[in-house]
């Protein structure tokens, strides 16, 4: 049985700054609390001040936390050390960053019990199979044996869970603990993670930026910003009716609207023909075919202005299709059409007019975008080396771009670590439009970001595509952005293509299968969606 | 976490002029600059302030620091003090053009491998490996046995032997940098390999560069001492720092001035660029987005 948590007038700094300011709220013993809010609002910070701990750099300042009769704040390092692993545990976002490479999973699993000396190593390690098979870990008598790198993500995060439950905790601050994982694996964890919980009627904080993933989790929701608490509530009364306007606006961006289509778009001239395409990575067999391939067999058609949704689990192979159109993987077999026209195979191959009306936008803003050129001349290059623009001209269109994608002017002088995530896929995306392609790749523009500032990035790709007649290949894992900005869904598994639907028929079945698995495995922004998951179960496996 | 350590905010700031830039030096920048100042200095126009030259001996042998001779005199009792003067053009001279050579080509090599990949990477890489497996002092004598000693020699010696360094660690950065997502957006640009080099490569490497070209002077100016030392180097009557530490070593049994000055001299030269270049402003203004 969990613990009573009161927090009271907690304030955390950081030099200057205040990070987490003057929160108060309370869990009840067995409940589920989650913090949610975008990066940077504090959640992480309130969560590890629970275990009395601040990062580098930072301070809790004052305010108090009691767990049951214990005031954490009050403790000595030697105490704190008790207290950290024994009655208070955490599941970290990165169960593979967290556990050790060079040591077996039991091994680790069993370590806070024996650190804390609440039971003999033997003990311990049936207590650690208990779990895993509580958890519903594959063979749960040898999985223990294995190290870190030989499970999958889901698997490893799950052994951490166990890790953390070993020493029968009072409260357990579980940090984003499925954001790193597919869509298809984070139901399996979230499933074994909420029976766990409930079972063992365990104090829980679960720190998250999906409110989706909270609905299923959490009997209360706390809505941070800016470290201040914005909103608190059940988590029925406040889905239902929340009262704060970032409350609103989370819950508006959780459930994308479907963005406006361009019309006519469907008998459009042909832009982008691939057929047959297979592509893979590695030195090149007699037969002339790549060591490992990942994908195979491609065929796909993309019309101008159409905007094509490719989903898929990681390893499916759609970032491997993004760079064989893009040239930068030559693919092996299949051929690539642009305008009617064939497209080389290879980059050097290609004209500068082909590369410029292909324009690709990745993941990471924070990788592409070089940190020590301004963001001036990160526009710049582009139109100076297909435009020819210089002087007046160039400063114009720079203006123009930013602009377009919604950022102030002044920007223009700073370098790329100067701005927030947000304001970085912009300029990404303006970087591609300064090119004024015909096609623009998009590699996960949005899953690097947090829900409000992905949903304004997707708007503007929607209006920018309305407004310049741009068409997009728009890969992501997640359906539900895909849905809201595409017309046609490309469904990819283990480099096939399995199925494509079109807009219209998204809400019409029967799909593809496994179609319908991705469309299953997305949360829904209600209580209770699991629960139905849960018992829809047996009758699919039957 | 520099960013929300550094008190107030930044992030509205515009690009500032250059003197902001060099006031963000710490104090222990400033100790360096004016170290490294002192001895260009002195290596320019030291020689022509002095009232008796390196060469006039005579004088009592090993003498100890008086008001005639400041710093004492050497083995054929000559003044100490004009002979560091003048070694300094030797030391700073050779040492500074040497390092840069070594530097600037290992680093433009290293982009080349990196930004060409393949068979290019693979020659440069064994070519240079090569030339690491032959022992400094060894690679150094068969030059001198070869060409002689001379100033311009010493030089290209110098510069050949720490190249393998310099493009290794260049090589180690910039596969790194390669690998990133905005050399992948030159790329399907249609950008030359020369862009992708200098412009999107070569400034996301500068830092951690400028850092190794610091200890690698080091290295160097220890090379030419200990070819000095060898009587490989410079050769008499002219004399760089090592060179003297060679020739006054009969005084280091006194602890007498003429062996310890030009020590001095080294060290003070080596640890004032190595504070100049902790210095430098580089990664934690990029981190807060402001040039």
């Amino acid at each position: 049985m969990g613990s009573h948590v009161t927090v009271d007038k907690l304030t955390v700094s950081a030099g200057g700054a205040t990070l987490v300011d003057a929160l108060s709220f309370t869990i009840r013993p067995g409940e589920v609390l989650a913090l949610i809010g975008e990066s940077g609002s504090g959640k992480t910070t309130t969560a590890l001040a629970l275990m009395g701990y601040a990062r580098r750099g930072c301070r809790i300042s004052g305010g108090s936390v009691r767990i049951g009769d214990i005031d954490v704040l009050g403790l000595g390092a030697r105490q704190l050390r008790a207290l950290r692993g024994s009655t208070v545990t955490y599941i970290a976002q990165s169960a593979a960053a967290s556990f050790d490479p060079s040591r077996t999973i039991l091994d680790q699993v069993v370590e806070p019990a024996c650190l804390h000396g609440t039971m003999r190593r033997a003990e311990a390690e049936l207590k650690a199979i208990a779990l895993f098979r509580e958890l519903a870990l594959p063979e749960p008598e040898s999985i223990g044996q294995r190290y870190p790198h030989q499970v999958s993500g889901g698997q490893l995060q799950r052994l951490m869970a166990a890790m953390a439950l070993i020493t029968d905790p009072e409260v357990v601050i579980l940090d984003e603990p499925t954001t790193a994982l597919d869509v298809t694996t984070q139901v399996e964890v979230l499933r074994a993670f909420r029976r766990v919980v409930r079972e063992r009627q365990v104090t829980a904080v679960y720190v998250s930026h999906d409110l989706a993933v909270v609905a299923q989790m959490a009997d209360h929701i706390l809505v941070l910003r800016d470290g201040r608490m914005r909103e608190v509530g059940a988590t029925e009364r406040l889905l239902a009716a929340p009262q704060n306007e970032y409350t609103k606006s989370l819950l508006a961006a959780a459930c994308p609207a479907p963005r406006a289509s361009v019309a006519g778009s469907g008998d459009a001239e042909v832009l982008l023909r691939v057929q047959g395409l297979s592509a893979g990575y590695g030195p090149r067999g007699r037969d002339g075919r790549p060591a490992v391939m990942v994908l195979q067999d491609i065929d796909l058609e993309l019309r101008r202005g159409q905007a094509i949704g490719v989903i898929g689990e990681s390893g499916s192979g759609k970032t491997t299709l993004a760079r064989a159109v893009a040239g930068l993987l030559a693919p092996s077999a299949g051929t690539l059409a642009f305008h009617g026209r064939p497209l080389q195979p290879a980059l050097a191959q290609r004209t500068r007019e082909d590369l410029r009306r292909i324009q690709i936008v990745f993941q990471s803003a924070d990788t592409s975008l070089n940190p020590s050129h301004t963001i001036e001349r990160i526009l710049a290059r582009p139109l100076q080396f297909y435009k020819r623009l210089h002087g007046d001209a160039l400063r114009r269109r720079i203006a123009e771009l930013l602009d377009l994608v919604k950022l102030p002017r002044t920007l223009a002088d700073r370098l790329p670590g100067g701005l927030s995530g947000g304001q970085k896929q912009r300029v990404n995306l303006a970087r591609a439009l300064a090119a004024e392609p015909d096609l623009i790749l998009c590699d996960e523009v949005t899953s690097a970001l947090d829900t409000v500032v992905g949903a304004a990035v997707l708007d503007l790709i929607a209006e920018l595509r309305r407004e310049l007649g741009v068409s997009y290949l728009f890969i992501s894992h997640d359906l539900h952005t895909v849905r809201s900005v595409c017309d046609e869904i490309v469904v990819m598994r283990h480099g096939r293509k399995l199925a494509q639907v079109a807009r219209a028929d998204y809400q019409r079945g029967p799909h593809h299968p496994y179609y319908e698995q991705l469309a299953r495995a997305v949360p829904e922004l209600r209580r209770g969606w699991l629960d139905e998951q849960d018992r829809a179960r047996p009758a699919l496996a039957a | 976490m520099s960013t929300i350590t550094t008190p107030g905010g930044f992030a509205g700031r515009p690009a500032s002029p250059w003197f902001a830039r060099l006031a963000q030096f710490g104090a222990t920048g400033w100790i360096g600059i004016a170290v490294i100042a002192f001895w260009a200095l002195a290596a320019i126009v030291g020689p022509a302030l002095l009232s008796r030259t390196g060469a006039a001996g005579g004088g009592a042998v090993f003498a100890p620091i008086s008001a005639d001779h400041w710093l004492g005199t050497d083995y054929l009792g000559r003044d100490m003090l004009a002979r560091v003067i003048e070694g300094a053009r030797y030391t700073v001279g050779v040492a500074f053009v040497a390092t840069l050579l070594a530097s600037g080509i290992g680093t433009l090599l290293a982009l080349l491998a990196a930004a060409t990949g393949r068979w290019i990477d693979a020659a440069l890489s064994r070519g240079l490996d090569t030339l690491t497996a032959i022992p400094s002092k060894m690679f150094a004598l068969l030059m001198v046995a070869g060409f002689g000693s001379s100033v311009p020699m010493l030089i290209a010696t110098a510069a050949v032997i720490y190249v393998p360094g310099a493009y290794r660690m260049a090589r180690a950065l910039a596969v790194n940098i390669n690998a990133l997502d905005y050399v992948t957006v030159a790329r399907t640009r249609g950008e030359r390999t020369g862009y992708v080099m200098l412009r999107e490569i070569l400034p996301n490497i500068a830092g951690p560069m400028l850092a190794d070209l610091g200890l690698r002077f080091v290295y160097v100016v220890l090379l030419l001492a200990s070819l000095s030392f060898l009587g490989l180097g410079v050769q008499p009557p002219a004399a760089d720092w090592g060179s003297l530490v060679r020739e006054n070593i009969g005084a280091l049994a006194d602890a007498g001035s003429s062996v310890i000055v030009p020590s001095l001299a080294i060290a003070s030269l080596t640890i004032a660029v190595n504070l100049v270049i902790d210095n430098l402003p580089g990664h934690s203004a990029r981190e807060r987005g402001v040039r």
